[in-house]
């Protein structure tokens, strides 16, 4: 069709016209793009920089080597060992079940774990390395090295695991680790990133625990690139972490082994207190556990029968364990008594064998009575008549006061888990939680370490190096952290009338040392090392009085777990104290015959600083000790085993 | 104007030709196609395969096909036009019957030698056919409705089928860029105002829809909206590339990462990144500066054909040459607002630097029209 010239001009500047329009709108789109790019790359470039880095860098922690801790003479009594695994990278094994049944053969693994890794391998990205097995001997290593060729994907890392050289000796002290949980996380407040590795090992109980954070150390970190399914592209950086620090305990671990030792076959706790600086030598309670099964995961079958034996090997007796002192409290009553002036040593009591308090008779252990009796020979003889009437006058206040000048009733402060607060009663305290009146009754039963007082081993020693010091002594654990010397434990004087202790200990002096003392039997012969100390035998049944009328059922007759504690409390040398010990054995009978001989034991031990001489023994007593030196001379340090340490 | 009208003395023949070309056209198209090579070389990791040597042939050979296009005089291609869209067409409905189906969509028919996209070849089929129609149609009969009514068929019929496969960004291309040479032809303003007030109403109608037992769009499409409105919506799953795509473009900055640096695509944490998202790529690699770089180059180009089309009395050749500007913005508007979170992903690739044959193929054949339509211009 022809056009017009004048058609073709009104049609070439439609077009024009139209093509303004829709250019001008192509601007405007451009425009938009522009802007667009620009507050994107110019704008906010930083907030996307930003979320480009956190895409591509991966953060992983490198977790510290936990500290050490020693004995204080820098023998090891948590270490750590070098572990080996096998590691498995799927997508250079090729054949990962050809790979795996070459392995076996070369190294024996559970087949439980074994097909919990292959599931495991399935499961993540094939560049992921999986752990086939775990705490492999050197020698499989070895092995495995030399057949690398054979095992593609396989290689072999090196780790860190807690191991305990001296197993059970420690384990209430020491405590153990074990790898932090979803109830530890909830129950502590620690932002440590270290608590989000899966496994990491924290410590559960005892100075692994409290010390958790010194022993812990900080993370290092390594920066990584991954790409975006997640593989390792390099290493941009690497800091490292601090090693959580060493520590050195007071302990002795020797004598601990040595307590511990001679505490077997009962249910026991022992203290040995350092009366120089408070340093706790020993802290032992029988019967124990070996703590290394518990870094490993502890088995169904052990974990049963640790908790099913009625000894309770997992509780520490010598800290968290509360008994009735029973005599062994006769000390804090007529010190109280003393120091309010109510009564002079010379005053003697008439013991009758009971003592009626508005129409309750109360018993004195030995049934006819002492006759008259003065303070020296009441605490030689445990006379309870005697404490019996001074208690009354004096009241229970000035003995709770007493009690908490000497460290019974309040809480120590040790790096240990759950260190028993005791109890010394007074008004107030029965008002405020039993809702009742104090009556003279309990401040009768008081007096001789009954009724509702309740104390620990290591109260009773921090009791006993108290009195046998006369000086403020806190009993510690720490020795140094990290090489810094923590502070002693040797206090002011307490502020007791040198006329009163010096009373008290000569007392206790006889308890040991004189032929009617009821601790005569476990006497020590060489001067220089002789104890001084006090009996006690607390009750934990009620005895009736048909059953008083027919005669007392001695402790053979009746079942375990309702004879009588057993308890002594002493310190040595007489003359220049420089240990105290407090023994309990539960349910053991009398103190006399049950604790004090292993006291004894235990502070020869801690003088001599090893065996002592048969001749330190009464002449009676020493084929039997001669005999019980050489079964626990016999018995294997469990320090001995050696392994690689670090 | 029929060819009989054009005064042939003045029009070059022979190898002058080539003088004639418009050059600056031909220069902006191999900078754009070497920003693609640069990129597609730093996508493969600092490779020439699997995607720069592929993408350089057929470079060469799109660029072969452009001068011999050009060569040809534009009133063989205006009377080819009906023939041209008829054979797309016939394409398109032999990808219906006979496509190959990939990810999700039927888009792809097995020539031998080529996989070929019809709906690419449509893009520009379409655009000859209606700048032939309106050549035809004398100038008074533009507006008429029955007039009107006629080319909307003819534009519907291939985006219907396209829709089908179903490729929603083709489709849309394939509306726009029909309903342009429409517009650009002078067909009355209340004609577009109902249309677009029409397509209101359907973008309503199509949200009521969802969740109905009538409902317009599939599943997949409607998500794809819904990952438009709010990306951050569902960061992992449907929103995952745009989000990616956003903080390899953002981290950019000014002046970019630096060639083969971008840790988004270097990481694999960019999606497509050789195809539809490679422009993020370059703005990750050279910030703003190289993005709208590129952006400027895209821009010249439309805009020299553009004052081609204005200096070109011929009605057909100006309407051809201004409905392949509009189509090649639309392709690099349209990637652009995908890929920088201001339109949803459609599926539209960077022409000439995204990797792929047919679409590079169609649209140097494109130039090549508008260049035989600048050589052979009255004068």
């Amino acid at each position: 069709m022809k056009r017009s010239a004048k058609d073709v001009i009104a049609s070439t500047s439609t077009i024009s016209r139209r093509a303004l329009v829709m250019g001008g709108a192509q601007l405007g789109v451009i425009g938009a793009l522009g802007w667009r790019l620009q507050s994107m790359q110019v704008e906010q470039a930083d907030e996307f920089r930003l979320l480009a880095e956190e895409n591509r860098i991966n953060i992983r922690l490198l977790p510290p080597s936990r500290g050490l801790i020693f004995d204080r003479n820098g023998i090891a009594i948590a270490a750590n060992e070098q572990n080996y695994r096998v590691v498995m990278v799927r997508e250079d094994a090729g054949d990962v079940g050809e790979v795996l049944a070459k392995l076996t053969e070369i190294v024996d693994i559970n087949p439980a774990n074994l097909s919990r890794a292959m599931e495991e391998m399935r499961r993540r990205s094939p560049f992921v390395p999986v752990t086939i097995a775990d705490r492999l001997s050197w020698e499989d290593v070895a092995q495995i090295n030399l057949n690398t060729p054979a095992l593609p994907g396989i290689q072999a890392e090196v780790g860190l695991s807690r191991v305990y050289p001296w197993g059970a000796d420690l384990a209430h002290v020491v405590g153990y680790v074990g790898p932090v949980s979803d109830y530890d996380l909830s129950r502590i407040d620690d932002a440590d990133p270290l608590l989000q590795i899966p496994k990491f090992q924290i410590g559960k109980t005892g100075a692994e625990n409290k010390l958790e954070h010194t022993l812990r150390g900080s993370a290092g970190t390594r920066r990584i690139e991954v790409n975006a399914a997640g593989r390792i592209m390099r290493e941009l950086d690497r800091q490292e972490g601090d090693p959580g620090k060493d520590i050195q305990l007071t302990l002795d671990s020797r004598l601990q082994s040595y307590v511990q030792a001679r505490l077997d076959g009962e249910s026991a706790g022992a203290v040995v207190i350092d009366l120089e600086n408070g340093d706790l030598r020993a802290i032992a309670s029988a019967p124990a556990f070996d703590p290394n099964l518990f870094v490993r995961g502890i088995s169904v079958p052990d974990w049963t029968a640790l908790n099913e034996d009625k000894y309770r090997p997992l509780a520490a007796k010598a800290v968290q364990g509360t008994y009735p002192p029973g005599s062994t409290f006769k000390m804090v009553t007529v010190m109280a008594a003393m120091e309010a002036g109510l009564v002079t040593p010379d005053e003697t009591v008439y013991c009758p064998g009971f003592t009626d308090v508005f129409n309750i008779r109360f018993h004195c252990w030995k049934r006819g009575g002492h006759g008259n009796i003065d303070l020296h020979e009441s605490l030689k003889q445990s006379c309870d008549c005697y404490y019996y009437e001074i208690a009354q006058r004096v009241g229970i206040d000035k003995m709770a006061e007493m009690a908490r000048k000497l460290g019974l009733g309040v809480r120590h402060d040790l790096p240990l888990s759950a260190v028993a607060e005791g109890l010394a009663p007074d008004k107030e305290w029965k008002s405020r939680v039993r809702g009742e009146e104090w009556r003279i009754g309990d401040t009768v039963n008081a007096s001789i370490g009954q009724g509702y007082v309740l104390t620990s081993p290591l109260q009773l020693a921090v009791m006993t190096a108290r009195i046998a010091t006369g000086r403020e002594i806190t009993p510690r654990l720490i020795r140094l952290i990290d090489g810094v010397e923590q502070p002693s434990g040797l206090g002011e004087s307490l502020g007791i009338n040198e006329n009163t202790l010096r009373r008290i200990r000569a007392s206790m002096v006889d308890v040991c040392n004189h032929r009617r003392g009821t601790a005569y039997g476990s006497r020590i012969m060489d001067d220089a090392h002789k104890m001084a100390g006090k009996t006690g035998t607390s009750q934990v049944r009620r005895i009736t009085p048909e059953e008083r009328a027919a005669g007392v059922t001695s402790n053979e007759d009746l079942p375990w777990e309702r004879r009588d504690h057993a308890l002594f409390v002493g310190y040595a040398p007489f003359d220049n104290p420089r240990y105290a010990v407090s023994v309990i054995v539960e349910h053991g009978g009398g103190g006399s015959r049950a604790a004090a001989p292993i006291a004894r034991d235990i502070i020869l031990q801690a003088q001599y600083g090893g065996p002592p001489p048969l001749e330190a023994y009464p002449t009676s007593v020493r084929d039997q000790i001669a005999e019980q030196q050489r079964r626990i001379e016999a018995r294997v340090p469990p320090g001995a085993k050696g392994r690689d340490r670090v | 104007m029929s060819y009989l009208e054009y005064n042939t003395k003045y029009v070059p023949t022979g190898l002058r030709k080539v003088l004639h070309l418009n050059w600056p056209i031909i220069l902006l198209l191999i900078a754009v196609a070497s920003a693609g090579f640069l990129m597609l070389y730093s996508v493969a990791g600092g490779s020439m395969t699997p995607w720069v040597a592929p993408q350089m042939e057929r470079f060469a050979l799109g660029m072969v096909l452009m001068i011999i296009v050009a060569m040809v005089p534009i009133w063989f291609w205006r009377n080819m036009a009906f023939v041209a869209y008829g054979g797309s067409l016939l394409l398109l409905l032999g990808v219906e019957f006979f496509g190959e189906v990939r990810m999700g969509a039927q888009r792809w028919i097995d020539i031998g030698f080529m996989r070929l996209q019809p709906s690419e070849l449509t893009k520009i089929t379409l655009v000859m056919f209606l700048a032939a129609y309106y050549d035809w149609l004398p100038n008074k009969k533009t507006s008429h409705p029955l007039w009107v009514v006629i080319p909307v068929l003819f534009i519907l019929a291939p985006t219907m089928l396209v829709l089908s496969q179903p490729d929603l960004g083709t489709a849309l291309l394939l509306l726009i860029g029909g309903a342009t040479v429409m517009f650009l032809a002078g067909v009355h303003w209340a004609y577009f105002a109902t249309v677009i007030g029409g397509g209101v109403a359907a973008i309503v109608a199509v949200f009521q829809s969802r969740g109905t037992p009538w409902q317009l769009l599939q599943d997949y499409q409607y998500r794809r909206i819904d990952t438009f409105l709010d990306p951050a919506n569902d960061p992992l799953g449907a929103g995952y590339h745009i989000t990616q795509a956003k903080i390899a473009l953002g981290s950019g900055g000014w002046t970019g990462r630096g060639f083969m640096q971008g840790t988004q695509s270097r990481l694999n944490f960019l999606p497509e990144k050789h195809t539809d998202f490679i422009f993020t790529t370059l703005a990750e690699e050279f910030g703003f500066v190289g993005a709208s770089t590129l952006l400027v180059l895209y821009l010249l180009i439309v805009l020299f054909c553009i004052i081609s089309a204005f200096g070109n009395r011929d009605r057909f050749a100006s309407l051809l040459t201004l409905g392949i500007a509009m189509t090649f913005f639309l392709f690099f508007a349209v990637n652009m607002a995908m890929v920088t979170g201001l339109a949803p992903v459609v599926g539209v690739p960077l022409p000439l630097v995204s990797y792929g044959g047919s679409a590079m193929l169609v649209l140097l054949v494109a130039f090549g029209l508008v260049q035989s339509a600048h050589v052979h211009r009255p004068r």
